[in-house]
């Protein structure tokens, strides 16, 4: 049953832009000040005030654009969408209807099923609403830190077909704008958020089903949990009979469910049209060209060149420009050292259990994390003492090398001295020798970890397995 | 020293810089003035006689302290109630803002501050400008002071009374579709509306934005070119303000109308014209011939389509600047509600006028889905239309002279009944903030039953020199009259 269907996703996600000051005034954007300290008559919409665009904004929007492909436009206008809420003190919204700043882009995404292109249809321009702080004895309250802090609003085409597609859009999206340093796109902080558009259909059909949208999701994993429950939910109604109505859903993150929010009956009609008191927007080729001109080398760029130059895998590669501190700090340590796959491998395996912070913070300095790379590439050391070390670096700014000299942590490469220390091992565990002579081969393993523990983890694992084999095969 | 307030604003700053009376006392004799006065006119929304005074002796003291002062410095003046005033109840005439109180000053209010002039009042007007004659005002009913059962005309016709009825010698008004033209004409007294863009909006309270100038209205020609002297400018803060070579709008006055070309719009004769308007501004055709300029006829095809595309783009621009009243944060707010829908839903309908409404009704019906492209866009279709018949007629003429309106001033409760009639009478005035030129208008005769007639005399975009000087031309002819 499940199985003939297919979903069909579109994402739209709302970045805020990293600019000091707000779209139309020049009240600070920092998130986390006192309530309604960050506002002024212009964003405050009092009467007679009017708005004037921040130039920023524009050239922000446009490197997200360049940098997701899209064709800029040199004539592009703002319009007013409108309908009353109480965070929204104009009782309209100032952002662009059917000329946005970008259209025609994609990303790239890498997925367990391979290599996908995602369209993007557009990406505007738009200010920010208030927010609504509710309190039992104040009742409704309203903060206007936000109103006209700006942000982007990147639309993509209908082009996903998994959970896993969309979280590898969100994610491909989220490092390339990284990159550009046009957003912070921090999804705790709100200033990245995304509304999720979805149907269902048979498979091969070519029509598309009638779309819910849930909006406001700010986590990956709640996006890939709405995705998942939405699709099941579609499926199950279609399968009973009933028609799909489109309408505005809530993703609820404690129970993994969505509800019905608005129907279509109830939507507004913004009346969008061109507001006056914005001129057009102008942008010339060569001021595109001149934006393009900042945009640093993007993830795709870094990742072909990671596997071609480094001999990283595709997946470890991905990985790894997702965020562009950790590639910068990868880069780095790769450059200084002779084994940059095994600094890959120990960066993704190891170091990013150390931290959970959303941001790539890493207290290990590029040099030492390479003298690190070079003692474990050269087989001074062994993997094990080598992620030893590791955690030792994170906490403390010791000096690999010295610590290896100093606490003996060699590996153990003398053949003869782990012979005698397996030969210690078999006598005393006689049971894994008989199991390993009725063709337990896994017996072996007892010994190798028996020697392992009796060197403090030093022995070189290598070498350590070739001799167990060839001891137990003499036994 | 109530003769005081019967001179011009020229006069007044000659003699205050002369010291032949204080600021003080100008002040105090145009309060006088106006607690004489006000019983029948009504022009006021607020009289400020401790913020006047105040501010005059301040400039007393920097006159007396020797400093350059500015032309307006000691000034008294008179500020639509639409144009934000800081710490001052600014009401744009509406139950809705009541008792708003704006914490910032309009750029313009800025400006006359830098010039140091002296703040009278606030003055009564149409709910948020919108109307021709003032009766649409929450708060009370301005009387024209040459004949009190009249309007003085609207939206600024508290602007045009007080000026007409000397309870300031200078007023600042706004112009959507004539609103500073139209009561100047009714009321006998000068008015322009400025090339749009030339002076700041910020702090206008916006009724359709693509539209709104704001502009001064006095006795005279030269004052008015005074006034829009100091107000107009280039401001940051309003993204249509324009950029250009700012010169001496009073430069030309007295240089004569010789050699000029003079068009005379047919278009702007036409039927629904009462006879008094039509002799009065052929007359002034004549004069101006007799004054050495030529008279010639032009056509503008498009102008009998702009009054339609004013109705829509002013009344779709109004539907979405008015929306902020809804009562959440400042203004009127309902008192019983049972959820926010009920609170918007009450207060905008006990808070707004019935003609505030019928605009925003209007409007929000043009932008509707659906119909967005029958109205609003064939709107701005025509826009552009008018606007290239202006310029094809300033190709052929350096300015054009047509009535302000169809009739003089009429009766108080007149035409306040039909709203499409009432329209009709701004078929002259809307097409020029159209077109964004600016138009200055003035008194060109009297009609037999004693009201004032205005003419029209509209430019292209920066010609309010051009527009000064002809105006100071035929203002030179009726000296005396």
């Amino acid at each position: 049953m499940i199985k003939d269907y297919e979903m069909v996703i579109g994402l739209e996600v709302h970045m805020e832009l990293a600019t000091e000051t707000k779209i139309f005034c020049s009240c600070p954007t920092t998130f986390g000040a006192a309530p309604n300290t960050h506002v002024c008559p212009v964003c405050m919409g009092l009467p007679g005030t009017l708005p004037v665009l921040n130039g920023k904004v524009v050239e922000y929007a446009i490197k997200a654009g360049l940098a997701t492909n899209c064709k800029i436009a040199n004539f592009s206008k703002e319009d007013r969408k409108n309908y009353f809420y109480p965070d929204l003190p104009k009782a309209y919204q100032i952002s662009q209807y059917d000329l946005p700043l970008c259209e025609h882009g994609w990303v790239d995404i890498e997925t367990g099923d391979g290599a996908k292109r995602i369209g993007i249809t557009r990406i505007h321009i738009e200010e920010d609403a208030g927010k609504l702080v509710h309190d039992d004895e104040h009742g409704t309250m309203i903060d206007c830190n936000r109103c006209g802090v700006p942000l982007i609003e990147i639309v993509s085409e209908p082009d996903m077909r998994s959970a896993e597609e969309a979280e590898a859009y969100l994610r491909k999206l989220r490092a390339t704008i990284l990159y550009t340093g046009v957003s912070d796109c921090k999804m705790n902080e709100g200033s990245m958020r995304c509304d999720v558009n979805l149907s269902i259909r048979k498979k091969g059909a070519k029509e598309f089903g009638t779309r819910t949208e849930m909006k406001n999701i700010n986590s990956f994993k709640f996006v890939v949990k709405a995705i998942e429950y939405e699709y099941k939910r579609q499926v199950e109604a279609v399968e009973k009979g009933e028609t799909i109505v489109q309408e505005t859903r809530r993703f609820d993150p404690d129970s993994g469910k969505t509800f019905t929010m608005r129907t279509k009956e109830d939507a507004n009609d913004y009346r969008y049209f061109p507001d006056p008191d914005l001129p057009p927007i102008v942008t010339a080729d060569e001021t595109i060209a001149a934006y393009g001109r900042d945009i640093p080398e993007l993830p795709d760029v870094r990742k072909a060149r990671y596997i071609k130059e480094y001999g990283l895998s595709a997946h470890d590669g991905e990985q790894i420009t997702a965020d562009r501190a950790m590639a910068d700090w990868f880069e780095t340590v790769a450059g200084r050292t002779k084994f940059p796959k095994l600094a890959a491998n120990m960066l993704l395996s190891e170091l990013l259990r150390l931290t959970d912070s959303e941001e790539f913070v890493c207290p290990i300095s590029a040099e030492k994390m390479a003298a690190l790379c070079d003692l474990n590439g050269r087989d001074v050391i062994n993997s094990s003492t080598a992620k030893k070390l590791l955690v030792r670096l994170w906490n403390d700014d010791v000096d690999p090398a010295a610590v290896v000299e100093a606490e003996q942590l060699a590996q153990i490469n003398d053949a003869a001295l782990l012979e005698s220390e397996i030969r210690n091992a078999v006598a005393a565990n006689p049971k894994s020798v008989a199991d390993y002579k009725k063709g337990k081969k896994a017996a072996a393993k007892a010994i190798v970890g028996q020697v392992m523990k009796v060197t403090g983890g030093r022995a070189n694992p290598v070498k350590l397995g070739e001799l167990t084999e060839k001891i137990l095969a003499e036994e | 020293m109530s003769e005081l307030v019967n001179r011009t604003l020229k006069d007044h700053i000659a003699s205050l810089s002369a010291g032949e009376y204080s600021s003080g006392e100008l002040t105090e004799a145009y309060l006088a003035h106006i607690e004489a006065k006000e019983p029948d006119v009504g022009a006021y929304i607020s009289v400020l006689p401790d913020t006047a005074l105040a501010m005059a002796a301040a400039a007393d003291q920097k006159r007396a302290a020797g400093e350059p002062l500015p032309p307006l410095a000691g000034v008294p003046a008179g500020i639509k109630d639409n144009i934000c005033t800081k710490g001052i109840r600014t009401t744009c005439a509406s139950k809705m803002l009541g008792t708003y109180v704006p914490p910032y000053n309009a750029h313009v209010v800025e400006r006359l501050e830098a010039n140091g002039y002296v703040l009278l009042g606030k003055l009564n007007m149409d709910e948020f400008a919108m109307g021709s004659t003032t009766e649409n005002s929450a708060f009370q009913v301005t009387h024209n002071p040459v004949s009190l059962d009249r309007v003085p005309g609207g939206s600024s016709g508290g602007s045009a009374a007080a000026v007409a009825a000397r309870e300031a010698p200078y007023t600042l008004g706004s112009d959507t579709g004539g609103s500073i033209r139209q009561p100047a004409a009714f009321c006998g007294v000068v008015g322009m509306k400025p090339t749009y863009g030339t002076v700041s909006r910020y702090g206008l309270v916006a009724f359709a934005s693509s539209l709104d100038q704001i502009g001064p209205i006095t006795q005279t020609v030269e004052d008015n070119a005074i006034v829009l002297n100091a107000i107009s400018g280039h401001d940051k803060r309003d993204a249509t303000s324009l950029v250009w070579e700012k010169t001496d709008l009073t430069a030309d006055i007295g240089k004569g109308v010789r050699g000029l070309k003079i068009g005379m719009p047919k278009e702007f004769f036409t039927e629904g014209i009462s006879g008094d308007v039509k002799t009065a501004v052929e007359n002034a055709a004549k004069i101006y011939e007799k004054l050495g300029a030529e008279i010639i006829e032009v056509s503008m095809p498009s102008i009998p389509h702009a009054l339609a595309a004013y109705y829509i783009i002013s009344s779709a621009e109004a539907s979405s600047n008015l929306a902020r009243f809804d009562g959440v944060r400042y203004g009127y707010r309902a008192e019983n509600f049972a959820d926010i829908t009920d609170l918007y839903l009450k207060s905008r309908s006990e808070g707004f006028g019935k003609e505030v409404k019928r605009r925003i009704m209007l409007g929000t019906f043009a932008l509707s889905s659906g119909y967005y492209d029958a109205y609003y866009k064939k709107a701005q279709q025509v826009r552009s239309l008018v606007a290239d018949d202006f310029d094809k007629a300033f190709a052929a003429c350096d300015c054009l002279l047509s009535p302000v309106a169809p009739t003089t001033a009429y009766k108080l409760g007149e035409k306040s009944a039909d709203p499409l009639e009432m329209y009709m009478g701004d078929a002259y005035s809307v097409p020029v903030n159209i077109a964004g030129v600016p138009a200055l208008s003035m008194p060109c005769g009297v009609a037999p039953d004693g009201l004032p007639v205005g003419m029209q005399l509209i430019g292209k975009a920066f010609s309010e020199p051009l527009l000064y000087r002809v105006g100071a031309a035929f203002e030179q002819t009726r000296k005396g009259v």
